[in-house]
Parts: structure tokens; sequence; C-alpha cells
């Protein structure tokens, strides 16, 4: 499994990658391939507030539906029509097409708390 | 062994995190005589008496088979062929639980999706749920539906619509953070299109029209679903579907949810229930409708197969985040629905809401030519109008009931400026000559 080393994770398996104060948001290659096919997405809505750690989406695979949490606070300020026309494209390429939506942080210390990739590859083992 | 879900600490704890001391508490609402009636029947009666008993006290309703009935607001008489009851009534339907399981209810499962499919054809939308309980529930989630959509706080509501239902919507407002906001009719009970516009703020999650409305009164929505939709918000129309085989559909006027209720196919008056709520929505709003739903699909042989599908909407895999807590429908009559459907045909369906015009339109001019009697006579209309009667209504229903007919249902009722002023109904079971006995008694009152 692919876990970009430029990029941010969570438990909860989300990815975020930081340009600026503005962090994009999408779902790591791991979770993709144990939800499987993703048949629809919800998402939050442009300029809605979402907070660390809580639900900002949704996605529904053929398995069932997952929430997904958002690795920061702050301001959604763009989502994804991509993912939303073609939900299929969050398995095909998670960490590029498939990304969610993007947050302007409010808080940069959340940014530090959040783990790498050899971190989260570490957890997932433990988790396992 | 003993097993107690719930132990007397446990109860006291839940009573005190609402806030009650004691059970009888929270039973406070209802009048303490009708906590433990006294029933009126003397000890230990033989299963024969109390049989005779039971059957004298029945016999005291009168139904609209004793009666020549022009009741409808809402619940309308119709003829139902007995093929209808025959085949509901087989075993493999005829169970108090719906089993959904696709492994072991195919039948079960076909029988819905065909109940789903016809729904989508009179109301011209994409998707239909499995049902709900009667119109005014699935009205109500209509409502629930477009607060939960655009996140808004209002629903604006035309008083036109069923009293019945708009106390329903009330109450499944009630301790939310949503409200409902009513605007008017005009003297020929259309809507008050300026009222409406006016209540249409930015805060309005939905409107709801009905049509034909409570009056009987088809409302023209000409430019309505325009001004919803400018303003973000959702239009849910609620409407007799015997009509839409006749009428504009819900989809043609651009709502974005129909609902109401589905009686009037199959289902017989019953002294007011059990009915069958339809629900259905555009595709757009697929993943949100409440309740059940059976769609098709293969089997691992690739044969056609049905199950419930998008459940990721309800309760049992999202508890807290479920599009409504309604995990069931209500089969039995959705299937008399579907199956008094089908036996009409589509171009039956059409002529039996002809013959419902047809008949409504003769009685409204033979009772507006009756001296004492007012209607209004230009006013597009289904199987129903209001009649104005010089004369109080009670006096008049008094002398009407004595004849063994029903006259209609008083709208004072629901609408205390509406004195003297009631609902007629007239549909295809009423002969040419049982109108014009309604009008000569009428006449004679």
């Amino acid at each position: 499994m692919n876990f970009p080393k430029e990029l941010r994770y969570t438990k909860t398996h989300e990815w975020a990658k930081k340009e600026g104060r503005t962090v994009t948001v999408g779902i790591t290659d791991y979770a993709q391939k144990e939800i499987s096919d993703v048949v629809f997405v919800e998402l939050p809505k442009n300029g809605q507030a979402v907070a660390a750690g809580k639900p900002a989406a949704v996605v529904e695979s053929v398995k069932a539906a997952f929430d997904i949490y958002s690795p920061v606070t702050g301001k959604v300020t763009a989502v994804s029509s991509v993912i939303e026309g073609d939900p299929g494209m969050v398995n095909q390429d998670c960490y590029g097409k498939g990304w969610f939506f993007t947050v302007e942080m409010s808080t940069e210390s959340e940014w530090d708390a959040l783990m790498d990739s050899a971190q989260y590859e570490k957890n997932l083992k433990t988790e396992v | 062994m003993h097993f107690h879900p719930v132990t007397a600490d446990d109860k006291q704890k839940m009573l005190e995190d609402i806030g009650v001391s004691s059970f009888e508490d929270l039973l406070k609402g209802i009048p303490a005589s009708l906590r433990n009636p006294k029933i009126n029947v003397r000890e230990a009666v033989s299963e024969l008496e109390i049989q005779n008993l039971m059957r004298g006290l029945g016999n005291i309703n009168h139904s609209a088979h004793d009666y020549l009935s022009f009741l409808g607001a809402g619940s309308y008489e119709h003829f139902v062929p007995t093929a209808v009851s025959e085949v509901i009534r087989r075993n493999e339907f005829y169970t108090a639980y719906t089993p959904y399981q696709p492994e072991a209810s195919q039948g079960t499962l076909q029988s819905i999706y065909e109940y789903q499919s016809l729904i989508t054809e009179l109301t011209g939308l994409d998707v239909s749920n499995a049902s709900h309980y009667d119109g005014s529930t699935s009205l109500a989630e209509a409502v629930l539906l477009s607060v939960r959509h655009t996140d808004r706080v209002k629903v604006l509501v035309s008083r036109a619509v069923h009293p019945h239902y708009r106390q329903v919507i009330e109450t499944y407002l009630k301790g939310t953070p949503y409200s409902m906001v009513e605007f008017g009719f005009g003297e020929d009970h259309t809507f008050d299109r300026a009222q409406f516009e006016s209540l249409l703020t930015p805060e309005v999650a939905g409107v709801v029209f009905q049509t034909p409305n409570f009056f009987g009164v088809l409302e023209d929505l000409e430019g309505v679903s325009e001004k919803v939709h400018e303003n973000g918000s959702l239009l849910i129309m609620t409407a007799n579907p015997l009509s839409l085989a006749a009428l504009r559909s819900p989809g043609e006027w651009g709502a974005d949810v129909a609902v109401g209720e589905a009686q009037p196919f199959g289902v017989a008056l019953q002294f007011g229930g059990p009915y069958v709520g339809y629900f259905s929505a555009t595709r757009a709003l697929m993943r949100r409708i409440p309740g059940r739903l059976a769609g098709l699909t293969v089997d691992s042989e690739g044969k056609r197969a049905f199950c419930l599908t998008l459940q990721a909407r309800e309760q049992h895999i999202r508890r807290e985040r479920a599009a409504s807590n309604i995990c069931t429908n209500q089969a039995l009559c959705a299937l008399a629905a579907c199956v008094h459907m089908t036996l009409l045909g589509k171009e039956g369906i059409r002529e039996v809401a002809e013959l419902n015009m047809d008949r409504a339109a003769y009685l409204r001019g033979k009772i507006g030519a009756t001296p004492g009697f007012k209607v209004l006579k230009d006013q597009p209309i289904f199987n129903e109008f209001v009649v104005r009667s010089d004369k109080p209504f009670d006096v008049l229903e008094k002398k009407l009931l004595n004849k063994k007919i029903f006259p209609g249902v008083p709208l004072e009722t629901y609408y205390p400026e509406l004195k003297n002023q009631f609902l007629v109904c007239a549909t295809e079971t009423k002969t040419q000559e049982q109108l014009d006995t309604f009008v000569r008694e009428l006449s004679q009152c």
C-alpha cells in the first residue's frame, strides 16, 4: 500500500495535504481498499465550519456507509465535484482526483498533531 | 432464572434523567377518567354473550355501506373489485410482519417494487419508497427531508392543505429547531399568491401545496416551482393520487417531493385507517428519502432479483445520521393499492378519475341550482367541492341522517370562519339516481 511521505494522516484513515493554510482532505489507500467500491459521497457545503475529529463527509460503498472526519478545524473552502459525479474516483486515485474537500485551517498547531506516513503505517500495524 | 431488562434502579435513573419523579407523572396529559376506564361489562360473561354484546355495540356505528355517503375530505369511497382482497389475502402476503429478506421474500419485494413503479408513473417523479403509514405522516417526513436537505429552519404550508396533515407536521416539529408558517387562501378557495410570495424568505426549507386542495379545488401552480427553487427551497406537493391519472402530475409542476394518501386505491374507508402514504421524490433527493426502498438487481447467477436498496439512509446502518427513524412500510395496504391499480390498468385508472370529475361536476351544478345553497361553480375541481348553506349545517345534517344520507364534512370544525359550509364528495360509486336523490333531499331541508 502507498502512503505518500509529503502527506499527514489521521487514525480514522484520512490524509491531509497542506498548502499555506489550506488543507486538502481525502481517504488513504488502506481506507479505500477496506471499504471497497465507493458508490456515493456526501460532501460538506462550501463555507461550512468543520472541526478536527468531527464528521464532515460521508462515503457510501457497496459494503456500508462511513463518516469521514476532518483532520483539522476551520472552514470548507472547496469541495470536489469530480467525486460527486464519479465516486469511483475515490478508489482509482485516492491521493489525486479522489480528494474530498479543502479546509482553511484556523489552528495551525493541529497540523503538527497529525501523523506522518511512517507513524501512520506503524499505527495501521497495531490496528490490524 | 429471572431476567429483568430494566431494574427498578434503572427505571429510577431514567425518570430522574428526564426530570419526572414517577411513571404516573408521564401520564398526566391523559385525563384521569380515561386512564383506568370502567368497562361496563359484568364479570364472568360467556363467549356467546360477549360476542352478542360486542356485535350490538359495533352496530351502533354507521358505515358508508349503510348510508348514501358524500363524505370525502381525505378518505374516499371507491369501488374496489373483489379480486383485490382475493390477492392480498394470500398466505404469502397476509402477515403482520413484512419479510424483507431477499433470499426468502422475492414475491413481497417484487410487489413493493411494482407499487413503487406505479407511484412514480402517477407522480412523474423518479423514485418512490415502499410507503408510509398514511398520507399525513408521509407529508411530515417530506417536511423533515426539506429541512435536512437545505439546512434551513422554516417550512411554508398552505392553509388549504388538509388540517389533519398540518397538525401532524406540527407534532413532528415539536421540540425541534424547526417551525411551520402558514399562508392563507382567498374567497375562491385557492392559495393566496401574494402572501405565499411575501413569506418565501431565505430561511424557508420547503413549501407545501395540496392539489386538489382540501376544498377540492385544483390549484394553479404556474410559476410556483420557479419561485420556490430560486429561493433555494424544495417544492413539496400532496395530491390525491387518483386525480393524477387525469391531471398534471407533481413532476410536471416541478415538485421535488410528492406525497399523499394512497387509500383511494384498493383500501376501503375502514373508519379512518389503516391507510397507506405514498412518498416519491426526484433522483437528486434519492439518498434523503425516508424508509424502505425495494430495488431491482441480479443474483449471483445473473438472474433478475429484488432487494431492499440504498439502505445507508436507514437507521440500522447509521442510527444517528439516518434519513428518518422510519424503518418499515405499510406493506399490505400498499399491496392493495398496487393490485387495484394493476387491475384497472393505465386506461382504467384514467377512466375512473374522469368518472369522478363527471360525478362531482354534475352534483355541483345541481346543488348550485337548488335554492338555499351556493357553490363556486367555475372552479376546477376533481371529486369534491364546497357547498354554502343558508341554514345551519347541523340542522341540515340531522335531517339528512334520518334519511340515511351523510351529506358531507362541515368546514367550520377546521376553519371557524367558514360557517355553514361543507365539503361534498361524489366518486364513481354514485349513480345519477343517487345524486338526484341527494339533491332532492337537500332541497327539502
